[in-house]
């Protein structure tokens, strides 16, 4: 699993949803990147604070876990576009038989996982449906 | 630059080799390809290996070095080695590396090997070990697996053009029946359609029998100037093209997540270098890590129209005496998956077949083959075409 010090170094985008927008072409970009794909060094990168509202491109119901998430096990793990146009991988919380391709979600603050039992504790962003 | 092939190749077992080592098993691979190719260690110019975690998986980094040493070219001959890694392309870009360095006039003869000695840890570790070749800190850490990036890919498949979960499944039948007529093969028993719907939900919709297995294996191949092979072999195979290209690492970040574009660019360069279609390929080894995978591999090759790869494979026309055969060696699905391996054995079964050599798994006529192994959920794809003739 992940480390301390890679969890803290995105704080803000993982806990805001602070991702980056190309003033010169105008994409938005989370997770945050520091070059514009489009514009490359031509492009001026400055932070932005997504909504948090978007959409569901696809999902799976996952039952073997990833390590460190056995205890969730079976999840909901969705590809999700958000309105500003970026797309992100997160969980969404809630009946998995109630999540389908097109459904609207929101974001949360949630416990992402831990560092076995005495470890780190990780927060950061899920996604509910919008009517849940 | 100069034209290539391919002079000698092996594959050991593919399977759960647990009396063996890492460095066992691709001094076999290259011991045999080198007497395939009746070439000796003198004669070699330079080793490239495919290999994508010694590190995690047997605690071994320095990989070239390793085999090079225990192949017997370290001490008085010297022969450079390189470990290549392209996490489950490993092997494909060991052969483009080869290719490269042969067709350039830097060096004759050349070893492409890979090697991946998967089973010295559990399955959660090798799956640990695996998911490093996504993006970690974006989709490892919202708790993706393999397993569920391609469940992904496969939900939006289904929904968008009517993939089911039945024509998923034949994708791993058709496999398994392959696998039975391959000596080297993990699994060499049928399944059905119903055993791969009954089998465990991984990542819905993706049964573990819709996954390809942990696997050891190491294969090998000798690569030599195409105007001196004929002193080697009576059957040199042609590397009609070598090709490679990049997509974004998280499948997030896609264009489309049921498209690997990596894949459809760099099938669009090895046509195009290679001056064929894809009418012209006798058969393919396709990078099946997962079924859906394989559906998709023969749509963005050109093999199936975009949507079709599901009923193509229902209908048969992807099975050995079909319109287009895929995976005759079984595939990563029953032939096994040691991700450094993988895109060697493809080659290795596509030179078999061209040679006449592959038995009862033989395609008649095969005159042009192709190999298309993938890295990650699609971030690299590495895409080689070969000929039988001149």
């Amino acid at each position: 699993m992940s480390s301390v010090p890679r969890f803290w170094r995105n704080l803000g985008s993982r806990y805001n949803l602070e991702g980056t927008h190309c003033k010169e072409c105008g994409e938005f970009f989370y997770p945050p990147r520091n070059i514009c794909v489009n514009c490359r060094r031509t492009g001026e990168l400055e932070s932005f604070k997504f909504k948090g509202t978007g959409e569901i491109i696809s999902y799976t119901l996952i039952h073997t876990a990833a390590e460190g998430f056995e205890g969730q096990a079976p999840y909901t793990l969705a590809i999700i576009k958000l309105d500003e146009g970026p797309r992100l991988t997160s969980q969404v919380v809630g009946d998995p038989d109630k999540i389908q391709i097109g459904t609207r979600v929101r974001s949360v603050f949630r416990k992402l996982g831990e560092d076995g039992d005495r470890g780190m504790i990780y927060y950061g962003t899920k996604f509910v449906p919008v009517d849940a | 630059m100069r034209d290539v092939a391919i002079i000698g190749v092996k594959n050991t077992k593919f399977g759960e080799l647990w009396e063996r080592s890492l460095r066992d098993i691709v001094v076999e691979a290259g011991i045999g390809a080198i007497e395939d190719a009746g070439v000796s260690g003198k004669d070699i110019d330079a080793l490239y290996i495919g290999n994508m975690s010694g590190g995690r998986f047997v605690e071994q980094e320095h990989i070239g070095a390793l085999i090079a040493d225990y192949s017997g070219l370290s001490r008085n001959l010297h022969v450079p080695a390189t470990r290549v890694e392209a996490a489950c392309a490993s092997g494909g870009l060991s052969l483009r590396q080869a290719i490269m360095t042969v067709a350039s006039g830097y060096s004759d003869i050349v070893v492409a090997a890979g090697a991946e000695k998967m089973t010295d840890v559990g399955s959660e570790e090798a799956s640990s070990a695996l998911a490093a070749a996504a993006d970690r800190e974006w989709e490892g850490m919202a708790g993706a697996t393999f397993p569920g990036l391609y469940a992904m890919i496969a939900k939006l498949h289904m929904h968008r053009y009517g993939t089911t979960s039945e024509q998923l499944a034949e994708v791993a039948v058709k496999n398994h029946k392959n696998g039975c007529l391959n000596p080297i093969a993990q699994y060499k028993n049928e399944i059905s359609v119903d055993d791969v719907l009954k089998s465990i939900m991984v990542a819905d919709p993706l049964h573990i029998f819709d996954c390809s297995p942990i696997t050891d294996g190491a294969s090998a191949l000798v690569l030599a100037p195409a105007e001196i092979a004929h002193k080697y072999t009576d059957t040199p195979i042609y590397i009609e093209a070598t090709a490679q290209a990049s997509d974004t690492i998280a499948l997030h970040d896609r264009r489309d997540i049921t498209t690997l574009d990596a894949t459809v660019m760099a099938a669009k360069r090895a046509y195009s270098m290679a001056k064929l279609t894809p009418e012209d390929i006798d058969l393919v080894e396709v990078h099946d890590c997962f079924t859906i995978a394989e559906i998709c591999a023969i749509e963005d090759l050109g093999f199936a129209e975009k949507g079709k790869g599901g009923i193509v494979t229902a209908n048969g026309e992807t099975a050995i005496g079909g319109r287009i055969p895929v995976n005759t060696s079984g595939g990563l699905k029953a032939c096994g998956h040691p991700v450094g391996a993988t895109g060697i054995k493809q080659a290795v079964e596509i030179v078999t077949q061209l040679r006449g050599d592959a038995g009862k798994r033989q395609v008649a006529g095969a005159e042009y083959g192709m190999t298309h192994n993938v890295g990650g959920s699609g971030a690299t794809a590495v895409v080689h075409i070969f000929s039988r003739e001149r």
